[in-house]
């Protein structure tokens, strides 16, 4: 999407000192602050296994995780995330009502990680200041909640952003939807390796 | 698609008040960011000055007769979190970075003129926040490093506003490291190559670099310990099963970064000021480039040097020992190419010249104990001594502030178009120089001798060494008025200094003084060779800029 200016653009431009053209590195900075968002995570992921490595807790207090509920929330993710992609599709295309259908159902289903990620914490056997292993779940399954939570807002917004003819965000203005589909799809990944820590290790 | 480097710009920023209310409006230009982050830090410097001061009159006694305890902790603690966080990092990275990278990368502004704005309005609020946690219920007592448990047990008020403070500062950090990076690889000149590039702008590339990779680690360690002081999780609280060992770790990951955050920058100003007052090109462009990206890959992997006495395993203990030593070679590197860009130039003593020659000294005092500090032994018998502190301080004000101090005297006249006093300035200098050295060489044998740092009360043996440590701050403390004097009185009365008064030929001496809004009235000037003195071709460009 990034292209260099055109030539009697910059041109054109030059009459209004103020204003200078430049390709649109927005989504360049994105990935930065991404891969700062995703440090905080290292640094999450680090503490825990960390914990894990050197405190043992008593073996009265380790809990068995139940797998079919997080396993159901990571197919929910991944398959919002090609939903997003699809939405995406129509978008390029400029076929809105379509684009707006996959922009809906992708919002659902991160709504739907969000109630089964509610649903899972109040069945959990242990609460948030039980052990270090309780803490640190609540932790790092709270903080990625939270990026889903954000994501499945800016989704409505984008969603509601794409209607025809009001809305702001179409295939010639597609920054808005690129930085949620790629922040969607870091919050994706994240999960992924949450989950293979957090349940799966 | 394209956008526009000021969105908006046509109407609303003819609304933008002019004159000196610009500095304390929401501007867009990166010079005036540039200069709200230089005057907004000097003013905290100022403040975490005054604490110093307060700290070392405590100091000339062996009893806490002039503060009680508690304000003795919480002032040692406002003064480190002051002068790292509001004074050298915001300085040596917001300001001189925002304020000459554009130029040097041939560009009207920063990348992310907005962001930039936010970032540096982050930091007015948050460090009144943390200066008025002392007024409300006392301020944080743990020191910056806020080890626990010793920030989960003292009172949490002070605490925890000391977390939301560092916390916004962190984000404003990260923040401007996003747009220097964006700026320097994005924004730069499609026909200027990354290896044309000032070294400012490479030791900058650096720090961005360092910053997004580890000051979020630090955002999410302060996180957790806001949870063990407020919900009374259990992550860095032995008593509840945590590992105060972890938050070392995460903690060090950040903070020993933080020391080349402080540090890179100043390298880089540094590689800027002696060329052009030595009239030579700077030795080595090349290994200066490798050795400032060996030494951002070093700086991650050497935290655990700070955690010797903490319990670390022999391995550890021996990689991060050697990972250490390593970075004396890329540093040495560095000096040496430095001292090679002096040797046999036209070496004009002024002040910018006299403060960076300042900073060599220092720096390489304080890179020699730091190599000392890596070796294990050593390092577990003057652990958490005086001899720590004076090591730190050779870095950071030997080394930075120095170097802040020369860039000022060095980049003034383009902030201003005034020339500052160059007597005033040597004199300025010279008491620097001795205060702070008589401040900080003998706190290495109080050190040495095993005198606790950060305790109020000390045995009465070190009584003469604190004094004459003491001695040394009040010069350092005086050496601030011939500088105030001096900016103020050129202000006022300067004499004009015209648009290049050092013959300088990077991008930013190539437009008037001060700088137009867009930096350059016509085309921008396409510096190739930023440090091509005394070379044959250049004379010519010399005097085609005359």
């Amino acid at each position: 999407m990034t292209s260099l200016v055109p030539k009697e653009q910059s041109s054109e431009s030059k009459n209004d000192l103020s204003t200078e053209e430049h390709e649109d590195f927005r989504l360049f900075g994105l990935i930065a602050f991404l891969i700062a968002d995703g440090m905080t995570f290292a640094g999450f992921f680090a503490a825990y296994l960390t914990f894990k490595a050197v405190n043992p807790i008593g073996p009265d207090a380790i809990y068995e995780l139940e797998l079919p509920l997080p396993t159901l929330n990571t197919i929910l993710l991944l398959v919002s995330s090609f939903t997003f992609h699809r939405a995406g599709k129509f978008l390029e295309k400029n076929e809105s009502k379509q684009c707006q259908k996959w922009l809906l159902i992708t919002g659902v289903l991160g709504v739907a990680f969000l109630i089964s990620q509610m649903f899972e914490y109040f069945t959990l056997p242990f609460g948030l200041t039980d052990n270090l292993f309780a803490s640190t779940f609540y932790a790092l399954t709270g903080f990625h909640g939270l990026h889903v939570t954000l994501g499945s807002l800016m989704i409505m917004i984008i969603w509601w952003q794409t209607r025809v003819p009001s809305g702001r965000v179409n295939n010639q203005n597609k920054f808005p939807f690129e930085a949620v589909e790629l922040y969607w799809h870091f919050v994706d990944g994240i999960w992924v390796i949450l989950f293979i820590i957090l349940y799966l290790l | 698609m394209t956008i526009s480097l000021k969105p908006n710009n046509s109407s609303p920023e003819k609304l933008q008040p002019t004159g000196w209310l610009k500095y304390l409006s929401f501007s867009l230009d990166h010079k005036v960011i540039g200069l709200q982050y230089l005057v907004c830090g000097f003013l905290f410097y100022l403040i975490g000055g005054s604490l110093a001061g307060a700290i070392r009159v405590e100091l000339i006694s062996p009893l806490s007769d002039f503060m009680p305890r508690e304000v003795y902790n919480q002032v040692l603690t406002l003064h480190g979190t002051i002068m790292i966080f509001l004074w050298i990092v915001p300085v040596v990275n917001g300001a001189f970075g925002n304020y000459l990278i554009p130029f040097y990368v041939g560009a009207r502004d920063m990348a992310f003129p907005r962001l930039n704005a936010v970032a540096f309005w982050l930091i007015p609020p948050s460090g009144l926040m943390l200066i008025t946690s002392y007024f409300i219920n006392g301020a944080a007592q743990s020191g910056w490093t806020a080890y626990p448990p010793l920030s989960i047990t003292t009172p949490a008020a002070g605490q925890i506003i000391w977390i939301l403070s560092v916390l916004l500062l962190g984000g404003s950090s990260i923040f401007g490291g996003i747009n220097f990076i964006a700026t320097i690889l994005k924004l730069r000149r499609p026909d200027l190559k990354l290896m044309q590039l000032p070294m400012y702008c490479w030791a900058m590339l650096g720090t961005s670099i360092l910053v997004v990779l580890s000051t979020p680690v630090l955002a999410g360690t302060l996180i957790l310990l806001s949870f063990d002081i407020v919900a009374h999780t259990g992550f860095f609280n032995p008593s509840l099963g945590g590992n105060v060992i972890v938050y070392q770790h995460l903690f060090w990951f950040y903070s020993h970064p933080a020391v080349y955050i402080m540090v890179l920058p100043a390298f880089g100003l540094v590689s800027e000021i002696l060329p052009i007052h030595s009239r030579k090109p700077l030795f080595g462009y090349t290994t200066m480039v490798f050795s400032i990206m060996g030494i951002v890959v070093l700086g991650l992997i050497v935290w655990a040097h700070h955690m010797f006495t903490s319990g670390t395993p022999p391995w550890m203990r021996l990689f991060f020992t050697i990972a250490t030593a390593f970075i004396a070679v890329p540093t040495g590197i560095k000096f040496f190419n430095w001292v090679a860009t002096l040797w046999g130039g036209k070496i004009s003593l002024n002040a910018a010249m006299l403060f960076s020659c300042g900073f060599i000294i220092n720096f390489v005092l304080g890179g020699i104990t730091g190599v000392a500090l890596a070796q294990v032994p050593f390092d577990v018998h003057v652990h958490d001594t005086y001899f720590v502190v004076a090591h730190f301080h050779y870095i950071v004000y030997g080394g930075s502030v120095f170097v802040i101090f020369s860039s000022i005297y060095h980049w003034f006249p383009k902030f201003t178009g005034k020339m500052l006093n160059e007597n005033l300035g040597r004199f300025h200098f010279i008491i620097t120089f001795i205060g702070f050295n008589l401040c900080f060489a003998p706190q290495h044998w109080l050190g040495l001798n095993g005198m606790p740092r950060r305790v109020a009360e000390y045995d009465p043996q070190f009584q003469l060494i604190n004094q004459i440590s003491s001695v040394g701050a009040l010069l350092m403390a005086l050496s601030t008025l011939p500088f105030l004097w001096n900016i103020l009185q050129s202000i006022l009365y300067g004499e004009e200094a015209g648009d290049n008064p050092w013959n300088a030929l990077t991008p930013e001496w190539l437009t008037s003084s001060p700088p137009p809004v867009e930096n350059w009235d016509g085309e921008a000037p396409l510096v190739l060779e930023p440090y091509g003195y005394g070379k044959k071709d250049s004379n010519e460009t010399q005097e085609a800029i005359r």
